[in-house]
């Protein structure tokens, strides 16, 4: 959903204040005192525990076995991820998945950019504005993958009729592997892009206005300001929408999974027309709860894992460098 | 000058409205393929108004997919884990945010950790344990893990150490008062607004949710609704009319009690992000 929104806190915990409950006594006494307080945070300490980073853990230990979830586990060493390296199923969908965030992630946040600059230059309508751009945020994938199916369909789409209508040659939307990819991105961008402005807007309107005056009178233009102001001070919410934007888009599967969802296992076109629309977590999907091929599942898991934090550490210094 | 400022807003207020029109767009279209025939929507050129088909294609809906099931069974899961946590993670976060307990600040930055820690990965092993647990196709699974939840607690301790103010609780305690009663009668009545957030957010995601449910849900009789809509699509996706009858029922009660609260939560869902 929406709002993953988070970022470091912003003080230590209670260091502003003074404790409310504050007991004096020390050593073992005094954590037995607090037994109330371990008992109220310890059922997400569990659930995490057992629902998330043992199961974690468990894939890594996993990617190195065969396994088809009933038999035996057979230790194989690296084998899996040899196998991974010279798949050319996983290459393929690796680079879909790369294409489609490319193709979502940039016009989404400079469009939410331009959005939220607009906004913020009105006073009118704003509560209108934004609950109509949040909207698209909420609203469920599964059916919003339905609906951009029908939509582009190639024979009778609406997108095609009104192509036909102003004269121009229907696009095979469906069936053409750059056309596949644009589309499940115009679904990104439609879903976030209003999300994404109203978090910009928000740290606009935390910028001083007496900045802006004070650029004025130093002779900024408005270019000039937006370039020398505006970015640099969103240079904190930018990066966070990158990272939360780059974690979600690079695990999109429900988006060409609902669109192209004839039961895989043996269908060579799993992802739409030349797997053009298969992703990496569509094709992990496939590899563990199909084809029960559990290890290499698991081996599929961690390498996604890799390219994320890999993409999410080279936006991390982009964003934070611009600038300087 | 005046003019021209004035014309510069009417310019503005029409690239807004032009993309308010983009973004309500598919819920207008989905109305009007939900309401009319297939053959009327795909001929040239289409039928661009709400017809009368809806009843009709409603009721193929449901003889093919028990619709009005697998929307209680989204309601049940939904309400049962939005429950658990605001209870979890208000209690949680109120003990982090008023209480100095030894360990606190390791075990807030754990959670934070956490919360970075991307949990698809988890899913085989997660399947595995449900099928050891033999909870696979019923809707057991889709409850439990969603109360690891360190987004929920992190927002809520940010919320109550501003909300709650910590004399009250101090009075309490001077009352004799010991930590759940705090919690309920000073806790609590603080922040509701707060809930009401966190409410909406997980149910939701959790009514959204698809990859997890599609893999545990294995029982054609216990679907949740968005299990049973792409069913639906993918066995009859050329009937688009009846897909959509079944689309539209599934978004739009949800959207309709999204812009009752939408006010409010829009302000709070960016705070996390802004105050950083």
């Amino acid at each position: 959903m929406a709002a993953q929104s988070t970022a470091a806190p912003r003080s230590r915990p209670g260091s502003a204040r003074r404790p409310a409950a504050s007991h004096r006594t020390r050593g073992p006494r005094r954590v037995w005192s607090f037994l109330p307080q371990y008992l109220a945070i310890s059922p997400f300490f569990l659930v995490f525990l057992g629902f998330a980073l043992v199961p974690v853990l468990f894939t890594l230990y996993l990617s190195f076995q065969r396994w088809d979830g009933i038999g035996d586990m057979h230790y194989v060493g690296l084998e899996q991820y040899r196998f991974l390296i010279s798949d050319r199923t996983f290459w393929l969908a690796l680079s879909n998945t790369l294409i489609i965030w490319v193709l979502a992630t940039i016009p989404m946040l400079f469009i939410a950019l331009v959005i939220a600059a607009m906004l913020n230059s009105t006073r009118r309508l704003t509560a209108f504005y934004r609950i109509a751009y949040f909207v698209p945020s909420v609203t469920s994938l599964v059916a919003i993958a339905i609906f951009f199916f029908a939509v582009f369909s190639s024979q009778f789409g609406l997108v095609n009729a009104a192509l036909h209508a102003i004269g121009l040659p229907a696009v095979p939307w469906m069936s053409n592997p750059w056309t596949i990819k644009v589309v499940i991105a115009l679904l990104m961008t439609w879903q976030w892009v209003g999300y994404n402005a109203i978090i910009y807007l928000a740290g606009l309107q935390a910028i001083p206005t007496e900045l802006y005056e004070a650029a004025r009178v130093d002779g900024a233009g408005p270019v000039q300001s937006f370039f020398r102001i505006t970015i640099p001070l969103l240079r904190p919410i930018i990066l966070f929408t990158v990272v939360v934007s780059t974690v979600t888009g690079l695990q999109s599967f429900t988006e060409p999974q609902v669109m192209f969802g004839s039961n895989a296992s043996t269908n060579p076109n799993s992802g739409g027309p030349g797997q053009a629309g298969l992703t990496v977590m569509l094709y992990f999907y496939h590899q563990a709860f199909d084809n029960n091929d559990f290890g290499y599942g698991a081996a599929i898991s961690w390498a996604l894992f890799l390219v994320i934090m890999l993409i999410v550490a080279v936006n991390w210094r982009i964003v934070a460098r611009t600038d300087r | 000058m005046r003019r021209r400022l004035r014309s510069r807003g009417l310019a503005l207020h029409a690239l807004l409205a032009l993309g308010v029109v983009l973004c309500m767009f598919p819920f207008y279209w989905t109305i009007v393929m939900a309401t009319n025939t297939t053959e009327d929507i795909y001929r040239y050129p289409p039928k661009l108004t709400f017809g009368s088909q809806l009843l009709v294609n409603v009721h193929k809906v449901l003889q093919n997919i028990d619709l009005f099931r697998a929307m209680l069974n989204s309601l049940l899961v939904a309400c049962t884990a939005t429950f658990l946590v605001l209870l979890v993670d208000s209690l949680a976060a109120f003990s982090f945010a008023k209480y100095r307990f030894p360990g606190r600040n390791l075990l807030f930055g754990l959670l934070i950790g956490m919360y970075l820690l991307p949990t698809q990965m988890a899913l085989i092993p997660q399947f595995v344990l449900m099928v050891k647990l033999g909870w696979v196709g019923s809707l057991k699974p889709l409850v439990l893990p969603s109360l690891a939840n360190a987004f929920g607690i992190f927002w809520m301790r940010q919320y109550i150490v501003g909300a709650v103010p910590d004399e009250l609780i101090e009075a309490a305690r001077l009352d004799g008062c010991g930590f759940l009663r705090q919690y309920w009668h000073v806790g609590l009545p603080a922040i509701r607004p707060g809930l009401a957030f966190l409410g909406i957010y997980t149910y939701v995601s959790v009514w959204n949710d698809y990859v997890w449910p599609l893999v545990v849900l294995v029982n054609p009789d216990r679907l949740t609704l968005q299990v049973a809509l792409s069913q639906l699509n993918t066995t009859h996706n050329t009937d688009y009319s009846m897909v959509m009858a079944g689309a539209m029922i599934a978004v739009l009660p949800l959207v309709l009690v999204f812009l009752l609260f939408a006010r409010n939560f829009i302000a709070d869902a960016t705070k996390g992000a802004v105050r950083g």
